[in-house]
């Protein structure tokens, strides 16, 4: 019977072209807007490395001022990232499966070939567990290893973007790179990363794309490679020079550890409260002990990545959805009505109230099907728009992407939007007396 | 087989009671062609809407086949109206977006038939109506008298035992009524029992019976039986 209403759904809609179109077009309209704002909202929350999420924390120490909030949080929120001196100390103890301290740089490439221009591009130091730690993907070779940290060895990993500039996307691995006249040895290149958002330094706009370079965090520091990044102080230090800001309490840098486990994680836990009342002992970490450890998703909704505004704008967005549905409540109304004949001769015919609700119902899915697939079209306009006004932010291709998980969603929700909007008018249909219409047909 | 015992029928609003009905009482036996004639506002069509299921009724006793109707609920009535019950109406009521066999489909697919038995029960009754070459016309596109045999095709692709007819020939002029009227003595002739709302008396004489209805209740003088009357 299904494809049965199905056809009459369809010969309704090609009879009641102008009816139908609006009743169509204000789903899609509704959709549309709610989709383009759901679908940023997705794509800022969704879980970049679901495989690994529960495994990856990232790691707080309150090494702040007592008299001033490190953040916006408050005087209880320590720092959202970690000194050198602590995070050189954490990652030297060793005391988890893996562990990662970095930062964001600048480096300026000089390709070899004379007719290239030099280029600057983002980098990242970073210690050698980042890439099997973040399940980093290779195009070619791999990341670099704990003795090329130690032995401060001048290797890179280039991102697939670069080694298309410099290489021209051949495998790269044992070529040099000159960057800022240093020479580095290529180890690896990576694929294309798509890692929404980056989780890893959030601290850097969390949607930005993921560096285009990375080398060693320990010759990135004996080279006095500075951050690009955030750096923020509470206390001045008493030199100057690269040194003495080393051992500043300015915090930097960002500190992930790879845990398994309740066990572990308490463990972990543990060995940072001990280290934080051993710095205690040196008169350093004047707050309460406050050491955080989040998990990738944790660390999310802690840096709340996904901004207020959106969550208020996709409010809106639903509300104006809803009005687009009592819209199309008032015109299938408006349809059904015209028709009461029709539903009158099928009663008369045999057809029971169920089965008049099931055609108007059915019908109503049609309408919601098709304002689904115009939705999705408006959807992907809506977000093209988002994308053509805020060009200036690199992170912007990376939120209006739409994949197939929000193209289903959308016919899905324009589907029950229009099945929600048609209960009313489908029980006027049902409450059609069947004697009612027939004298006058 | 068809037995109203007191039957009346009232509708009304805040202030008003509108009797359409009043101990109205009529037995059809099966085969039957029973003609009902009266002055608009009688009571005819209501008395067919109640016979056919598609009005309740207020007081009285309706047995169709046997059965309490008063007692059914609306999937029953509507199964009863689908199975034992066919329609023809005055102004054809044919769905203008649909041809000419799935018109005809309309009550087979209410009740879930297969397809095949469908096809060639809908293939049977339009030839018996003689449009068999316009089975994949539209309704507009025939004639008045052609659309009433569609009409009359519907009501019987689903073999019911009533045919329940409001004015079935008052849309139509005296030579396609006529033609109207042979198939339903036809269709009559073949077992199935017929009942005709008409103020035509002419017409009313073609049936077998004819009863007259005033004031919402059979009028009291005796019942004409025209084929014994004309024999």
């Amino acid at each position: 019977m299904i494809r049965y209403y199905i056809k009459l759904g369809a010969l309704s809609i090609r009879k009641n072209p102008v009816l139908s179109a609006l009743m169509v077009a204000a789903i899609a309209i509704g959709i549309s807007a709610c989709m383009t704002i759901l679908n940023i909202n997705y794509v800022m929350s969704g879980n970049p490395i679901p495989h690994r999420s529960d495994v990856l924390f990232h790691v707080q120490l309150d090494s702040w001022d007592p008299n001033q909030s490190a953040d916006d949080g408050g005087l209880t929120e320590p720092p959202n990232q970690v000194t050198y001196l602590d995070g050189t100390a954490l990652v030297k103890a060793r005391k988890a499966r893996r562990q990662v301290l970095s930062y964001q740089s600048s480096r300026v490439v000089q390709p070899a070939d004379r007719d290239l221009r030099p280029f600057e591009v983002n980098a990242r130091s970073t210690t050698a567990d980042f890439f099997p730690m973040f399940d980093a993907p290779f195009l070619y070779g791999r990341g670099w290893d704990q003795a090329a940290d130690d032995n401060l060895e001048q290797v890179v990993v280039l991102g697939a973007d670069v080694n298309e500039r410099i290489f021209g996307g051949e495998n790269s691995v044992g070529r040099t790179v000159m960057m800022n006249d240093d020479v580095y040895r290529v180890v690896g290149v990576l694929d294309d990363w798509s890692l929404v958002p980056r989780f890893y330094d959030v601290t850097t706009q969390a949607f930005n794309e993921v560096e285009e370079l990375f080398f060693p965090f320990s010759v990135s520091v004996a080279k006095e490679v500075g951050g690009s990044g955030n750096t923020n102080c509470w206390k001045p230090w008493d030199e100057a020079g690269w040194s003495a800001f080393l051992n500043s309490e300015c915090v930097w840098m960002q500190m992930w550890v790879e845990l398994h486990g309740a066990d572990e994680e308490q463990d972990y836990m543990a060995f940072l409260d001990a280290y934080v009342e051993s710095q205690k002992a040196i008169g350093r970490f004047p707050r309460p002990a406050n050491n955080r450890l989040n998990n990738v998703m944790e660390w999310m909704a802690d840096q709340e990545v996904v901004a207020d505004d959106v969550q208020v704008l996709l409010g809106l967005a639903i509300l104006f959805l809803i009005v687009c549905l009592l819209n199309t409540i008032g015109l299938l109304l408006a349809k059904i009505m015209r028709r009461s004949g029709d539903i009158s001769l099928r009663r008369a015919l045999g057809a029971s109230r169920n089965a008049i609700f099931s055609q108007y119902i059915v019908e109503a899915g049609v309408i919601g099907f098709c304002g689904g697939i115009l939705g999705i079209g408006l959807t992907w306009l809506g977000l093209r728009g988002i994308e053509v006004l805020y060009r200036q932010y690199e992170f912007v291709e990376n939120l209006v992407r739409m994949d197939w998980v929000m193209i289903l969603a959308a016919v899905a929700l324009a589907i029950i939007s229009a099945l929600g909007a048609a209960l009313y008018p489908t029980w006027r249909a049902c409450r059609i007396h069947p004697a009612a219409q027939l004298k006058t047909l | 087989m068809l037995c109203m015992h007191n039957i009346s029928k009232v509708y009304r609003t805040d202030s008003v009671e509108t009797h359409a009905l009043r101990e109205f009482s009529l037995t059809v036996d099966e085969g039957e062609f029973v003609s009902v004639t009266g002055p608009s506002g009688s009571g005819k069509t209501t008395f067919l809407n109640i016979a056919g299921l598609l009005e309740e009724f207020t007081n009285g006793k309706y047995e169709l086949d046997g059965n309490d109707v008063s007692r059914l609920n609306d999937r029953d009535r509507s199964r009863v109206r689908n199975e034992k019950i066919g329609f023809i109406f005055q102004s054809f009521n044919l769905i203008p977006e649909l041809d000419i066999y799935d018109n005809v489909d309309v009550p087979l697919r209410y009740r879930g038939m297969k397809a095949a038995e469908r096809k060639q029960r809908i293939g049977r009754v339009i030839e018996m109506v003689g449009l068999a070459s316009r089975m994949h016309h539209l309704p507009s596109q025939l004639s008045g008298g052609q659309q009433q045999r569609v009409a009359i095709a519907r009501a019987l692709a689903g073999e019911p035992r009533f045919l329940l007819a409001d004015e079935p020939t008052g849309n139509l002029d005296s030579a396609m009524a006529s033609s109207v009227m042979e198939l339903l003595t036809e269709i009559n002739n073949s077992g199935t029992t017929i009942i005709m709302v008409t103020h035509e008396a002419t017409l009313a004489r073609r049936a077998g019976r004819n009863i007259s209805v005033r004031d919402g209740r059979v009028n009291s003088g005796p019942a004409m039986h025209i084929a014994a009357a004309t024999a």
